[in-house]
């Protein structure tokens, strides 16, 4: 299986990864490369085996109902590029 | 002492508790190292007033006959732990200026053991890497002498571009160069397909990578979050022990670390290995293996032996799938992890006049080439139409592989050996603008441990015949670490001390 | 349901009928104290970023861990919903990137929801009902929230509410109208109040449908729904889908076809529109997150949770029309809401002693609802004891007062002092019902006497009686008891 120059740019757009026109090609041969190693999996007999849940014998541990958190907007927003009476800001979302 | 950051580890707690030496001594001598040591690129920030802050409160409990396990002790943190206040960024660019208001839970541990910060370890970018070539930070020098290179040619190289010196591996480059330059006493790492294993074969130190939920995740930068696992690279095997003690146990705020008790693993050092039967699986002698490593492991197989172990033939029929369906769960899993990588709440921000552009600039601008490369990858597996072909076969293959080791377990294999790399470290520059996929084929023999989840450790076995050190793995029972420290010992010991290399960078 | 009673549904077009086609996926909040997978508070309200943990800001390094009680929650509403609780389920992560979704994935459930497959029987009138089909029940985490109009330029992100638990509820097509649907969510709403598990505050947000429409000419197969995202009112569920129906119908009957979409309902404009960034094809990527484990629950800890249910609406209303005579219509009433229901039933049973259960009824739909009405708060919190209701009915059967009286008595109560006894202010007040025979005859007689046109006119129409009742009560200042009264005018005047 490989990909086309067009479902690069898809999967980049999914990614929300910007992909000039120029860099796209170079980026489609590393990733055709790399599905062309993986491609030897298809050959496999997987047939009756489940996929892989958790790879150590526990139980989802689970939280007591108790509020621990919170009231730490200074903590919150103390890395933020931009913010404004603790909110954080971004350009605005088109809807 | 002429040069306290010679000490091992456990010397140097014999010595801080002895008194013989303070922690502010043993501190200002690390932090005089790493800065004659700069041009090895292996710190990212360092930290040395709260080194020498932390060593001055450790020498106080000292001198009250108080003090942790680890009481006083300079340790290298890799980049990706989160250090309350000190810059932390996995080595990305996209999380320029990051630093948490909290502190992570392996990190937290060797605090309140008593050890001392001394700054932050370079590494590949998001821990993507097999030999800390994508660090935003630029490439980490191995202390190991390229074969041939002279001191004079190596110092040349390090003041520039550092091509030719050699990968200390990755993607805990940064923390194994720092240990065999005695830039620390033991550093903090990770692994998620080799990463602590790898490097400490190339520079000649010990690491282990432990059971799968051993240790907390809680405030480690997540790449792949079934298959990462916190661990230590020292310079003996005893040093890790020491280190993975401290660093391993229950944290609540971990839905996958196991909860139970932390075993002294230093008693293990040491122990017998008299009855134990160790496997050697015909599926890791690959074609057209090293005749080095071939011999190296066959040599192992002897010192197994020579200490009391029956060594037998095993098979792990689905090794060769390891590295493929790693190279789909791991990217799949990094690419959701990624994905809060967007410039809203911390990190870069490229200027955007909406939020599309905003977040496909940052991410664009943020991220190095493997680590777009692996998120590629891993979105598309995940997309609609590939997931059963790729994801979920890759996961059912994880199950087979798992399997294997459960069967050989069950039918009284105490413990597997194998070779640790395909070979000796490489130069910088060499393989990087090669085929990304050859770059993967260095996890090939460490990948299935962590595909399994299982604790592997390797410990220095000796030098290749161009004088660069060689390791051996030892891979375990789930959370049966104590084995692996007493095989490591072994190893170590027959292999005879790593005469680690002088200084030439000062 | 017959057939002919559902075809009133059909809407007719230009070329037919056609049948309208709804399912709805309804999120609820569930009520707990922490969000689903972190320890911020899930309170209403508060000052921005301020119930946000590092966990739900996404920073890097944090994990999430699950709460038990969002977990109980959901059991709980499976079993309200009769359905079947999935012993083993597990979380997956929804990829997709938005500034309200800090982590760039929800973590839901896709593949293996907690709870399976159920049903809600829906009351369309006291004598008929449907039953609506539930397809599952899964956990997820709520989004923050982007405010788009405090800039021109800039949206400004609150992380309130981003991870505070949701059950998603979907149900089966099974719905033919606008009616229907209305009426499904205000069953949901009753059982997840009855539960505890969800308050239903609409208006707060705590419960609010994506409605799928679809249409078809009756016996057709099923066709192209369109999704109309986040409706938070149960008016405007109803308004949207007549709305969206006839949009479809129009279009295919100019011989046009249905594009699969997501709409927003514009209540102002009483239309349905596209929503254009959702237009592309979301591809959501799910997977089982990694950082959590399968949850897995045994059949002890459901059979627990199952015992300590409250008793259900459905059993609830079977019971008040077996046990106290009610109709179907007045047990529906009075089950809708679970503080009226025990109100109700702490009345009827007040002291152990019996009363007439529907009398009691009455009072607490009639007056006491009107009241609470007026102050937009249910029977329970109008602030009169149930035992004064009660008391009052008792004062009515034993004859001590009529029921005039003890509207007025009641009407005193509630606007002078509701923890008033009643028994006590009719003593006080001096308004016991006179029902001294003597007394009323010479009340009857005093009245007769003055009117004799009327008596005569009363002897040609009976109906004149009526008059006369009114004269008599107005000279015993409303005390006599009327049907005394009654009785003695209709021997007096010979009628």
């Amino acid at each position: 299986m490989s990909v086309d120059q067009a479902t690069v740019r898809r999967i980049a757009h999914l990614a929300r990864i910007a992909l000039s026109d120029a860099e796209t090609p170079h980026l489609q041969g590393e990733i055709n490369a790399i599905l062309s190693f993986v491609e030897a999996l298809g050959a496999v007999d997987v047939e009756g085996v489940e996929p892989m849940t958790s790879v150590i014998p526990m139980k989802l541990p689970l939280r007591e109902d108790v509020v621990t958190d919170g009231h730490i907007e200074q903590k919150i927003l103390a890395n933020a590029p931009l913010a404004e009476d603790d909110f954080f800001l971004v350009p605005k979302v088109i809807e | 002492m002429n040069n306290p950051n010679d000490l091992t580890l456990a010397d140097a707690r014999a010595a801080l508790r002895g008194r013989s030496l303070s922690s502010v001594e043993l501190t200002t001598a690390h932090l005089t190292a790493m800065e004659r040591a700069r041009g090895l690129n292996a710190y990212v920030r360092e930290t040395p007033e709260q080194a020498l802050a932390m060593a001055e409160a450790s020498d106080a409990r000292l001198a009250r006959g108080e003090g942790g396990p680890l009481e006083g002790l300079p340790i290298g943190v890799k980049d990706l732990y989160a250090t309350k206040g000190v810059h932390t960024q996995a080595c990305s660019h996209i999380l320029d200026g990051f630093k948490p208001q909290y502190e992570s839970t392996v990190t937290t541990h060797l605090w309140r053991d008593g050890a001392v910060m001394l700054g932050k370890l370079n590494m590949d970018e998001f821990a993507m890497g097999s030999s800390n070539e994508t660090s935003y930070y630029g490439p980490v020098a191995s202390p190991w002498l390229p074969p041939n290179w002279s001191e004079e040619q190596a110092r040349t190289a390090m003041a520039g571009d550092k091509r030719g010196l050699l990968v200390p591996g990755g993607s805990s480059g940064g923390s194994a160069s720092a240990v065999a330059s005695r830039l620390c006493l033991a550093a903090t790492a990770s692994d998620t397909g080799g990463s602590i294993r790898q490097p400490a074969a190339f520079t000649g130190t010990a690491g282990i990578k432990p059971t799968y939920g051993r240790c907390s995740r809680y405030g480690m930068v997540a790449f792949a979050s079934s298959l990462d696992q916190a661990g230590p690279i020292a310079r003996t095997t005893r040093d890790a022990a020491i280190m993975l003690r401290s660093m391993a146990g229950y944290d609540a705020k971990d839905s996958t670390c196991f909860n139970a008790p932390v075993p002294d693993y230093e008693a293990a050092i040491g122990r017998s290995i008299k009855g134990l039967t160790i496997g050697v699986p015909r599926e890791y002698r690959l074609d057209g293996m090293s005749p080095e490593i071939e011999k190296l492991w066959g040599q192992g197989v002897e010192w197994m032996k020579a200490a009391g172990a029956r060594v037998v033939d095993i098979s792990l029929p689905n090794t060769r799938h390891a590295l493929p369906a790693y190279y789909i769960v791991a990217p799949a899993e990094a690419s959701s992890n990624l994905a809060r990588y967007d410039g809203v709440r911390y990190g870069l921000r490229e200027p955007a006049s909406d939020i599309t552009e905003l977040y496909e600039k940052t991410r664009a601008a943020g991220f190095g080439a493997e680590v777009r490369r692996r998120v590629m990858i891993g979105t598309y597996v995940l997309s609609a139409g590939y997931y059963d072909a790729y994801y979920v076969r890759a996961q059912k293959i994880r199950t087979l592989i798992k399997r294997d080791f459960e069967t050989v377990f069950a039918d009284g294999i105490d413990a597997i050996l194998t070779p640790a790399t395909p070979s000796a470290a490489f130069g910088i520059g060499e393989k990087s603008d090669a085929d990304p996929v050859e770059m993967y084929l260095n996890d090939i023999f460490t990948v299935t441990v962590n595909m399994a989840g299982l604790p592997g450790l390797v410990a220095p076995a000796g030098l290749s015949g161009e004088g660069l050190p060689l390791g051996l793995q030892v891979i375990g029972r789930p959370f049966d670490e104590e084995t692996l420290f007493a095989l490591g010992e072994v190893i170590e010991q027959s292999a005879g001390p790593m005469k680690l290399p002088k200084p030439w960078w000062e | 349901m017959t057939a002919n009673a559902r075809s009133t549904n059909l809407i007719k077009g230009a070329t037919g009928d056609w049948e309208v086609i709804v399912g709805l996926e309804v999120h609820a909040q569930v009520t707990s104290r922490s969000k689903l997978f972190s320890g911020a508070s899930t309170e209403f309200g508060g000052a921005p970023n301020s119930h946000v943990s590092l966990v739900d800001a996404a920073m890097p390094g944090m994990l999430p861990v699950i709460n038990a009680e969002c977990v109980a929650q959901a059991v709980r509403t499976g079993l309200g919903l009769k359905a079947q609780i999935n012993l083993r389920s597990t979380f997956d992560r929804k990829n997709y990137f938005y500034p309200d979704l800090p982590q760039g994935y929800q973590i839901s459930q896709y593949k293996s929801p907690i709870v399976g497959e159920g049903e809600i029987i829906v009351d369309l009138t006291p004598e008929h009902s449907i039953k609506v089909g539930i397809e599952r029940l899964h956990l997820e985490q709520d989004a923050g929230k982007s405010l788009h109009d405090q800039s021109a330029t800039m949206s400004f992100v609150d992380l309130n509410r981003s991870g505070v638990a949701l059950m998603e509820i979907v149900s089966k097509p099974d719905m033919r109208s606008a009616d229907e649907a209305k009426a499904y969510v205000s069953k949901l709403r009753t059982i997840l109040r009855y539960i505890g598990s969800c308050d239903g505050d609409m208006e707060k947000g705590s419960l609010r449908a994506d409605v799928n429409v679809s249409v078809r000419k009756p016996g057709a197969p099923l066709s192209t729904r369109c999704e109309i995202k986040n409706v938070n009112s149960i008016r405007f569920i109803g308004q949207a889908i007549d709305v969206e129906a006839r949009r479809q119908i129009a279009i295919l009957e100019d011989g046009g076809a249905i594009e699969q979409e997501t709409r927003l309902f514009d209540p102002a404009r009483g239309e349905t529109r596209s929503m254009r960034s959702k237009e592309e094809a979301h591809d959501y990527r799910y997977f089982p997150d990694p950082d959590l484990l399968p949850l897995e629950l045994d059949a002890d800890y459901v059979a627990r949770l199952g015992a300590h249910l409250p008793e259900l609406p459905d059993v609830k209303k079977a019971r008040f029309i077996g046990e106290y005579g009610l109709s179907a219509y007045d047990a529906a009433v009075l089950v809708a809401d679970k503080d009226t229901a025990d109100y109700y039933e702490a009345a009827v049973r007040h002291g152990g002693v019996a009363r007439d259960a529907k009398a009691v009824a009455n009072w607490i739909m009639g007056d006491l609802s009107a009241y609470a009405n007026s102050l937009g708060v249910g029977v329970a919190e109008a602030g009169i004891a149930s035992g004064s209701i009660a008391t009052l009915v008792d004062l009515i059967g034993d004859g001590t007062i009529s029921g005039k009286i003890a509207k007025d008595v009641l009407a005193t109560i509630l606007a002078e002092d509701k923890h008033a006894d009643p028994r006590a202010l009719v003593e006080a007040r001096g308004l016991r019902q006179v029902t001294d025979t003597s007394a009323i005859e010479s009340a009857v007689d005093a009245i007769v006497a003055a009117n004799p046109d009327k008596v005569a006119q009363a002897k040609a129409k009976p109906t004149m009686l009526g008059w006369f009742v009114g004269q008599v009560m107005k000279a015993t200042g409303g005390k006599a008891n009327p049907q005394a009264v009654n009785d003695m005018l209709k021997m007096k005047l010979g009628v």
